[in-house]
């Protein structure tokens, strides 16, 4: 498959591999702030073949990880109106809040849908006037520009039974929050590729700047993240710490101009809650007053208490990385795919879950 | 286990498991369905026809039609294979259909027409049915049952305990296509694919390998729902350890594509025509030209083996030389958000 094959080349990646090893003299610390990365490094076995001086730790970048438990019962409650319709990309199914999850709420009768892109909930509010469809806004600056050009639309239209409920999040704060905690000692950061497609790579500059350590911006597939890890070692090793964009085939420095003003006109930047770090200020993406009629929070406010983690998970600090999955005294006795207790099991990016399918000792 | 049953108790995973030992077999018992297998192996005295296989499915596929079939082929296809994989000749089938109220009468018959189609390419006759219409909301268009009676063709029941170390496992032919097709049939799903079900009866290609390697195959199992990964991890749960060679494993560019932008994993994605085969190790050639030189089995190949090591595990080795784990399916596939 074009686009694909070529970047799984195992002679390739042989080559970089042995690389990494001879540049890696001493121990590197490195984390990957994508859920992905972490899944493909898993799957393909890049931590086994890197060997012991590239120490790499999982990071917050799953949206529906962070996403918090009141923002999840906010979602739940939604789902429990009359006459509406929640739609949702599907990872958000099977995460468990305090009120069970969407699944269940779809079994005890709330109409909830998968759909694969915001567009589709719009088309679904069209043919629905009746109902009222509500989209969670679930991701980063990936997925946000998608939103707000449904939204964008839906205004241009006048659609009038369509709205979202926003809690987009904004990767480079949360990056800034695990800095600044100095929970876990880091010399390096594998930033995310499809974010930066949308910000650029010059928005990790304030990585070398003010925290004196190199970003690599990396693919997804096993030559980018182990040319983006070769990039990082090579610069921990020499001492010279900058952005490097090992993802050139998807990213720019300034990055993609129009997904940037769609967003700007859409969202605003406000202080929101992430499920391990608390609020981090300036992180989330919250609707402008001019969209007011598309934004569900103000259409339909719901109070829900305060609620706390489920007992025993650690899915915060897990995401902080300052505990791997396997430090967790639930992974995998209490917490598995079945039944996940906390979040970073259920997602297709949460570091959980691939540390649980892909990080079994086979013997 | 949950209060309410939630659409992951179908998809043939782990949840489904559950739901089949904690429910159905705490009240259910008897010696043939406590197998487990596809078809249930019956006998009885006074009867002098052999060893029965009896199975029976449920189709409630949505949409009614789609890329490479139907509700109604699939619904034959299905249990020809539940029967062929047992090791036996698919003989009758009974149909049962729950029709919603207001169901165009054409659609009914454009099923009803590629069902007897299917029956007569598959060689079995439809010899008995039922029919049900419940009011307009209670069913989805159109729901049909078959259950399907054939007769046994192998000196001894094909199971998963007749699995030893050293021996190959085979497939017929890439696999994720059904599963995907019908998904991106499904609503919201809008990019074009071009690809095609792979529902297809199956006795032919597997009565075809059992005339000529008898007692040679040890099981044989169609990966429905669940996919392949699901399958292999229900025969390592007899106590074996199997070992999978990734990039053996059969996948269309196409299938792989869908896969790669909503985030599944082709191994677990449903197949309605593919049949996986363990065979013993010196018949491994024998089997593979057999299935070849079958329309059904043109792209056949070995894709691993069942190992001493790791039992109860698969485990997958992959084009990178690392090893790890292939679990089961937990839920319901869902496509990912970023």
């Amino acid at each position: 498959m074009r686009y694909v094959d070529e970047f799984r080349d195992p002679q390739l990646a042989g080559r970089l591999i042995e690389h990494i090893q001879a540049v890696a003299r001493r121990p590197v610390r490195l984390m990957e702030f994508c859920g992905s990365h972490t899944h493909a490094i898993f799957r393909f076995g890049l931590r086994q073949a890197m060997g012991p001086n590239v120490i790499m730790r999982a990071g917050p970048g799953c949206p529906v990880c962070v996403t918090s438990s009141a923002d999840l019962d906010r979602a739940l409650a939604l789902a429990g109106m009359p006459n509406v319709i929640i739609t949702t990309f599907g990872d958000m199914m099977r995460v468990p809040g305090r009120r069970g999850t969407l699944q269940e709420a779809r079994a005890r009768g709330s109409d909830v849908r998968v759909v694969y892109s915001p567009m589709d909930a719009l088309r679904l509010a069209l043919e629905n006037p009746r109902s009222h469809v509500i989209f969670l806004g679930v991701g980063f600056e990936t997925t946000a520009p998608a939103v707000a050009a449904t939204m964008y639309q839906a205004h241009a239209r006048g659609v009038p039974n369509f709205s979202v409920f926003s809690v987009h999040k904004l990767t480079p704060p949360a990056t800034r929050a695990v800095l600044d905690a100095g929970e876990v000692a880091l010399d390096g950061i594998l930033g995310p590729g499809h974010v930066s497609a949308i910000i650029g790579s010059n928005a990790w500059r304030f990585l070398p700047e003010e925290y004196g350590i190199p970003c690599a911006v990396a693919g997804f597939e096993p030559l980018d993240i182990l040319q983006g890890i070769a990039a990082l070692v090579e610069s921990v090793v020499e001492g010279r710490p900058g952005v490097f964009n090992a993802y050139g085939r998807g990213v720019q420095p300034e990055g993609n101009p129009t997904a940037l003003a769609m967003l700007e006109r859409v969202f605003q930047v406000a202080d929101a809650e992430w499920r391990g770090f608390g609020i981090i200020p300036a992180s989330g993406l919250k609707i402008r007053p001019a969209f007011a009629d598309y934004d569900a929070e103000r259409r339909f406010p719901v109070q829900v208490e305060r609620a706390g983690e489920p007992p025993g998970c650690r899915c915060g600090e897990v995401l902080r990385g300052v505990l791997e999955p396997y430090d967790c005294p639930l992974f995998r006795r209490v917490c598995t795919p079945q039944h996940p207790v906390g979040p970073c099991m259920v997602s297709a990016e949460g570091a959980c879950s691939a540390y649980y399918l892909y990080g079994g000792e086979p013997a | 286990m949950s209060q309410v049953i939630l659409m992951a108790h179908g998809s043939g995973g782990q949840m489904s498991h559950t739901l089949i030992r904690e429910v159905f077999l705490r009240y259910f018992d008897g010696e043939a369905l406590a197998e487990l297998g596809d078809a249930g192996l019956v006998e009885d005295g006074s009867f002098r026809a052999g060893r029965l296989a009896i199975t029976t499915d449920s189709y409630v596929v949505k949409p009614l039609f789609f890329p490479g079939g139907d509700v109604g082929k699939l619904a034959v296809c299905g249990t020809v294979n539940d029967l062929a994989v047992a090791g036996a000749r698919p003989l009758y089938l009974t149909a049962g259909f729950i029709l919603e109220e207001g169901l165009p009468m054409e659609t009914l018959e454009r099923v009803v027409r590629s069902m007897a189609e299917t029956a007569r390419q598959a060689g079995v006759q439809i010899a008995a049915g039922d029919t049900k219409v419940v009011e307009r909301g209670a069913a989805d268009g159109l729901f049909i049952n078959t259950a399907g009676v054939g007769a046994l063709l192998t000196p001894e029941p094909l199971s998963p305990r007749r699995l030893r170390a050293g021996d190959i496992l085979l497939i017929n032919g890439p696999v994720g296509d059904h599963g995907l097709a019908i998904m991106l049939q499904r609503e919201g799903l809008t990019f074009q694919s071009g690809l095609t079900s792979d529902c297809a009866p199956l006795n032919g290609l597997i009565a075809a390998l059992l005339a000529e390697l008898p007692g040679e195959v040890r099981c044989m199992r169609d990966p429905t729902r669940g996919g392949l990964a699901t399958t292999l991890n229900e025969w390592a749960g007899v106590g074996v350890g199997i070992e999978i060679d990734e990039e053996a494993v059969p996948v269309r560019p196409a299938a792989r594509a869908a896969c790669e932008i909503l985030g599944l994993d082709p191994l677990y994605i449903a197949n309605e025509g593919k049949v996986l085969i363990a065979v013993a190790p010196a018949s491994a050639e024998r089997a593979l030209a057999i299935l070849r030189s079958h329309p059904l089995g043109r792209e056949a190949v070995i894709i691993g083996r069942v190992t001493e090591e790791h039992p109860g595990r698969v485990v997958l080795r992959t084009a990178y030389g690392a090893r790890r784990v292939l679990d089961m399916l937990a839920g319901d596939p869902l496509p990912r958000i970023c």
